[in-house]
């Protein structure tokens, strides 16, 4: 399949550049940026990320876990009278169930964001622009039907300010 | 490229099309966080470049310095191990000393990494990210020079897995989740993890950057790393989702922490420890430890890698109002504390603090004082965070001050609690002196590692605060 690969120097031009391929019936198959562009999931039609419900899942299973545990080995696997104290003691609890919440929630937001996106440690990648990670910005269109002929893309992307257009296999 | 105004309708349309929460809110009154005109493709320079051309004398001296510190440490941790605690200065009135105030002063420093990448991050505040990177890192190295002292004072750290509620052969004889100190494994067990992770996170982008800059081996071993990373917008968009899950974990899970190290203290019936006051005592001490420090770092890291464009007067401003306004508290602290035991009426805790304010200790408690009201007073004026040696001298100050707050709470309360026949005086030996300054030459050496072969400054952040004038060659503003 081919595409065109528009190399933008300002964010802002990115932006305009995106919402009137768009408007032409261009699908964006991806943008590289150097940093995140505010605004850009909403041109690009993003959807919001879910994670947060990952978070909020993994939160609660480390909350479980915590008063679990507590409550089992304290209470009813080795019952031990510290102090006098019931063997049940929950506010005394409260503070590794807290701290278990917060491992699991955070561990899991880690794993999760970098598993959905596909990043491991060792995965190479290969840049078709290379400048990407450090100020350019790369707008690629995947060719399909029904998007406008080559000249009127480029001319739109160039209009807006993309100092590169090109076409390549992807 | 410039060809794409504000001034047009598109462009206009676009703004207000697309609200934009994070962007730099530049007005013409505004100072700009990031001066000298600098680039996109000049922060990555500036930054990178340190670290590619390798370090200067300056930098050796400092590392052979922290290093010889950190070998003295070792050493004399190794006999202490070998041979027993009984090689320190305690005796049985004076139960926690040294370890212990060393251990609550590092859990204290790290502080203000998380504050500054999470609290800030939370409350948007645009001056953190010059500074976030290396702060995070201190806090990382901080938690790792606290958790050398615990581990320590077990006496037999071979042992130490016996915190954690694992099955064992005593008929699985679990832990006992009533104590303080093992709330403490969790805390700062779940503080160093989310810690790292989230500073592992900011990271990855800028290890991506130094990869495609780097060639061969080093190519390999920072793409390993940066987990094949392309900034991709869809992955952005997750990325900066999961920054602020984060942060909105690191923000309550820094104020755990050190509310817990205190009820290591609050919860038992020392006179002197047994406060209420001491959760939001001990926090709000820890944060103006940690920003002190944070200064210390940033003043000394601007002047020898150059940072003065990124590391503006207008951050070092605004972690001086941190550290006046955090101070001023804990000065509201030591007050309350003497306030409550006064209207305690409880001879013991009156006592305990004229014990500290007059008693044979009473240099300790002024040195805290002193250090830790007074000193930073002097940041009200703009003339004196406008002098950075003025500055500098205030940071160490109230590292010190701080220390001996830890020192002056454990210390002298033990030496002298309920029964005048028990009790005893404290002199530390030079095993405990030695470990002390064993952590300081382990938490500088980590640092310098950290100066030498990562980006101090998260450069991706940065990027996004950059004058919208200067982000690339010629823009549209």
């Amino acid at each position: 399949m081919r595409r065109t690969v528009a190399i933008f120097e300002d964010d802002h031009a990115l932006l305009l550049a995106v919402r009137d391929a768009r408007k032409l019936g261009c699908e964006i198959t991806e943008v590289l940026s150097p940093h995140p562009v505010h605004g850009l999931d909403d041109v690009m039609g993003l959807r919001k990320s879910r994670l947060p419900w990952v978070t909020l899942a993994a939160g609660l299973a480390g909350l479980a876990l915590g008063t679990w545990l507590q409550y089992w080995t304290s209470a009813v696997d080795w019952p031990i009278n510290v102090g006098g104290k019931p063997f049940d003691s929950f506010p005394a609890f409260v503070p590794v169930m807290f701290e278990l919440t917060v491992l699991a929630a955070g561990v899991a937001t880690f794993v999760f964001v970098l598993g959905r996106s596909g990043l491991f440690p060792g995965k190479s990648v290969k840049l078709s622009e290379p400048r990407t990670t450090d100020d350019r910005f790369a707008l690629y269109i995947n060719h399909k039907e029904g998007m406008p002929a080559k000249t009127e893309l480029h001319g739109l992307l160039r209009g807006h300010g993309a100092i590169a257009c090109r076409e390549e296999d992807c | 490229m410039t060809t794409i105004s504000t001034a047009t309708p598109k462009a206009s349309a676009i703004h207000h099309a697309t609200p934009q929460p994070h962007a730099p809110a530049h007005s013409a009154t505004d100072i700009p966080l990031i001066t000298g005109g600098v680039t996109r493709s000049d922060v990555t320079r500036n930054v990178m470049d340190p670290i590619e051309q390798g370090v200067n004398g300056r930098w050796w001296a400092a590392f052979a310095l922290a290093l010889t510190a950190l070998l003295i440490g070792v050493v004399c941790t190794w006999y202490q191990i070998k041979t027993g605690i009984g090689t320190w200065g305690l005796n049985r009135t004076v139960g926690w000393a040294f370890d212990i105030t060393n251990f609550v002063f590092w859990v204290g420093i790290g502080h203000a990494g998380t504050l500054i990448s999470a609290v800030l991050l939370l409350l948007r505040q645009k001056w953190r990210t010059s500074i976030n990177r290396s702060a995070e890192a201190m806090t990382i190295f901080a938690v790792i020079c606290a958790g050398i002292f615990p581990v320590i004072h077990m006496g037999r750290p071979w042992l130490a897995h016996w915190v954690f509620p694992l099955a064992n052969t005593r008929g699985t004889l679990w832990v006992n989740f009533r104590s303080p100190l093992l709330w403490d494994v969790f805390a700062i067990g779940t503080y160093f993890t989310v810690s790292l992770l989230f500073w592992y996170l900011g990271l990855i982008p800028d290890l991506a950057t130094m990869r495609d800059r780097a060639k061969g081996l080093r190519k390999k071993v920072l793409g390993f790393f940066a987990m094949g990373w392309n900034g991709a917008a869809r992955t952005w968009s997750r990325y900066e989702t999961a920054c602020v899950l984060l942060a909105a974990l690191a923000t309550p899970l820094v104020v755990s922490v050190h509310s817990v190290v205190s009820t290591d203290f609050a919860t038992s019936f020392v006179p002197g420890w047994h406060a209420t006051v001491f959760p939001p005592y001990f926090v709000i001490g820890a944060v103006f430890s940690g920003f002190a420090m944070v200064l210390t770092l940033m003043l000394i890291a601007r002047g020898v890698m150059r940072f003065e464009n990124y590391i503006t007067m207008k951050h070092i401003h605004a972690m001086c109002k941190v550290i006046v306004f955090t101070g001023s508290i804990v000065g509201l602290a030591y007050t309350t504390e003497l306030f409550t035991a006064w209207w305690s009426g409880v001879g013991y805790e009156v006592f305990a603090f004229k014990n500290r304010m007059f008693g044979p200790m009473a240099w300790s408690y002024w040195i805290m004082f002193g250090c830790n009201v007074i000193a930073p007073q002097a940041l009200w004026f703009r003339k004196v965070r406008n002098s950075l040696g003025a500055v500098f001298l205030i940071t160490l100050l109230v590292n010190v001050g701080m220390w001996f707050e830890r020192f002056v709470i454990i210390v002298t309360s033990l030496t002298r609690d309920y029964l005048p026949s028990s009790w005893a005086s404290y002199t530390p030996t030079w095993i405990e002196g030695g470990t002390m300054l064993g952590a300081f030459g382990l938490f500088f050496t980590l640092f310098l590692l950290f100066c030498r072969f990562l980006p101090m400054i998260c450069v991706f952040e940065v990027k996004t605060v950059l004058p919208p004038s200067t982000g690339s060659k010629g823009g549209h503003h």
